[in-house]
């Protein structure tokens, strides 16, 4: 394995380990308009549970919300704050079980 | 009016839980409302719980709750990329100050003890904003329906969008907040034992300094439960925005450090998690109340970051909160004058005091981070290296050496701006 792979291997296993039911809908919205513009993308290596890529053929973030462990990390620390940020409904989203 | 309670409580954290239960004891209506399946499902620390502040609100909770281990252990681990000084400090026969818990289960436990005394609790249903009507906070809005009360306490934790909705705080910045991330790891109680040098029921907590967050504001740790061991870290989001670092691949650097893959070898990950901490302070508490609304623990940021408390903040500004929510229902007066009352209860407690104890501490580090959390702890791993080396050279001469490359490897100008941050700091908290 390279470092890379290695480095996804790490965290793919601990995103393995949480427990979530996902919603059809995703609860993290990002202004499109403003990520084609943002410098930093710091919401792409920011993310605990790496929920955002940046798919550069496309212009545009891909969202893996049904990793997101609803820290509000992204949120606070997006360089233009267009996050659209909410928690997931009620029944959704993550369970820990340890915490 | 139908849908209409004395007291609303959002979170079934710590903090709203202890609000809960105080209004509840003193015979009033108060309804706690959690977005999880149960109270303790979507939180994340440590952690350790304190006894004192805990038995204010659970008098006898050391018989019936969910505890994992009392702490008799605490050891401060300063790391460069290959050395480890550390100090450990042992307090086997003191009545415990600390246990360990499972907040999916502690919390849980909580929830279950307020609702024999009557509170009266909703799961699995999320508060998407709060109901304002002239000025003042009159209820709640679910998922699904409209509820009010005449206050409402917001215990919603850390990024509380709800205090944001009525501009009782402002935006976060990165800097006044730390992002945690952590596993339990599964290692067995006799492994648990063994390598964390305790017996039966004894827990141990670890504080790690320096790599691989050297130079940074960021902090390790290790708390042992009964079967598992949580391992962690805290650090600035500011920090891991400004050199683009990946949380987890500062955790893996934790774990990977020479002194401690042995303490974790053979364990088994069960749950990776995250959440954020609030770290501003004194100076970026909200405002803490206003016409029909109070707020408390994590979403009014009551976290005291340099000793790791914030459990204990949050059960007793809850408390007050609740306390205070009885006088105004007695009173049938529910204007922020009135509701000031809690304001004041927090400024005469720990709670106000020790955040202002410390209240440039954390602008002082941010200041100084490089040489505070970088150059400083490899000097002292530079100090123990020469100091057990045996080599042939006079001690004395080596001793003057060490000396001499302090000012050499370090401007003048700079060992006095420490010099000055560090006195800052220490005046600061003994004034
Ligand atoms: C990594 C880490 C380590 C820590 N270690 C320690 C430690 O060792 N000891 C210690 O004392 N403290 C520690 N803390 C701090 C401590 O966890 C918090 O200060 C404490 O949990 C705050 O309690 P709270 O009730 O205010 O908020 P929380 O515990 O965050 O509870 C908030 C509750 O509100 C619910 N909620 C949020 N929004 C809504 C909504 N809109 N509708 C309905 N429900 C909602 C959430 O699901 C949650 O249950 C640590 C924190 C972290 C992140
Ligand atoms: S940091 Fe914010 S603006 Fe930039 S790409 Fe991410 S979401 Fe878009
Ligand atoms: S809330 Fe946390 S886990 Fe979820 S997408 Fe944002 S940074 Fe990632």
């Amino acid at each position: 394995m390279t470092d890379k792979e290695k480095k996804q291997s790490s965290i793919d296993d601990k995103l393995f380990k949480v427990k979530y039911v996902s919603d059809e809908e995703s609860h993290l919205k990002p202004d499109a308009v403003q990520c084609l513009v943002c410098k930093s993308k710091v919401c792409t290596y920011i993310c605990p549970a790496n929920v955002y890529e940046w798919d550069e053929e496309n212009k545009r973030l891909i969202i893996g919300y049904e990793n997101c462990l609803e820290c509000g990390a992204c949120r606070i620390a997006c360089e233009k704050k267009c996050i659209e940020w909410a928690y997931p409904k009620g029944t959704k989203g993550v369970t820990f079980k340890h915490g | 009016m139908r849908n209409k309670t004395e007291v609303i409580v959002v979170g079934g954290g710590p903090a709203g839980i202890s609000a809960a239960i105080t209004v509840a004891r003193a015979g009033k209506k108060v309804v706690l409302i959690e977005r999880g399946s149960y109270s303790g499902s979507k939180n994340v620390f440590g952690g350790a719980i304190y006894v004192q502040p805990t038995k204010e609100i659970f008098p006898n909770f050391e018989e019936s709750a969910p505890l994992e281990r009392k702490t008799v252990s605490h050891k401060y681990i300063l790391r460069t990329e290959t050395k480890t000084v550390s100090v450990d400090y042992m307090a086997r026969e003191d009545a415990s100050n600390s246990y360990s818990v499972i907040r999916s289960k502690f919390d849980r436990w909580m929830a279950q003890e307020a609702q024999k005394e009557g509170v009266v609790l909703v799961t699995e249903t999320f508060v998407k904003e709060l109901l304002v009507k002239e000025n003042k906070v009159v209820g709640v809005k679910t998922e699904l329906e409209e509820y009010f009360a005449d206050i409402v306490i917001l215990a919603d934790g850390v990024n509380s969008l709800l205090a944001k909705q009525i501009g009782l705080r402002k935006e976060i910045k990165p800097k006044d907040v730390a992002l945690g991330v952590k596993e339990v790891i599964k290692l067995g109680k006799d492994k648990i034992e063994e390598r964390f040098n305790l017996k039966d029921g004894e827990g141990a907590v670890y504080e790690i300094f320096g790599d691989p967050m050297l130079g940074m504001l960021g902090l390790g740790y290790v708390y042992t439960n009964k079967e598992t061991i949580s391992i962690g870290i805290g650090i600035s989001l500011d920090e891991l925005a400004k050199r683009k670092l990946k949380p987890y691949e500062i955790l893996d650097g934790i774990k990977s450090h020479p002194s401690f893959s042995p303490l974790v070898k053979d364990g088994e990950l069960v749950e990776y998690s995250a959440h954020l901490i609030p770290e501003g302070g004194y100076k970026k508490l909200p405002k803490l109340y206003s016409h029909g609304v109070l707020v408390v623990g994590d979403s009014a940021m009551l976290v005291n970051n340099i000793h790791w408390e914030g459990t204990n903040l949050a059960m007793i500004s809850g408390k007050l909160a609740g306390e205070t929510a009885i006088i105004a229902l007695d009173k049938n007066d529910f204007s922020a004058n009135t509701l000031a009352l809690y304001q004041k209860k927090l400024e005469k407690s720990f709670i106000i005091k020790d955040l202002k104890t410390y209240k440039n501490v954390m602008d002082i580090v941010h200041d100084r981070a490089k040489s505070f959390l970088g150059y400083y702890p490899n000097k002292i791993a530079d100090f123990f290296h020469m100091f057990t080396a045996v080599d042939s050279i006079p001690k004395r001469e080596k001793y003057h050496r060490f000396i001499a490359s302090i000012f050499t490897d370090r401007s003048i100008s700079e060992l006095v701006k420490d010099g000055f941050a560090f006195l800052k700091i220490v005046l600061g908290v003994l004034k």
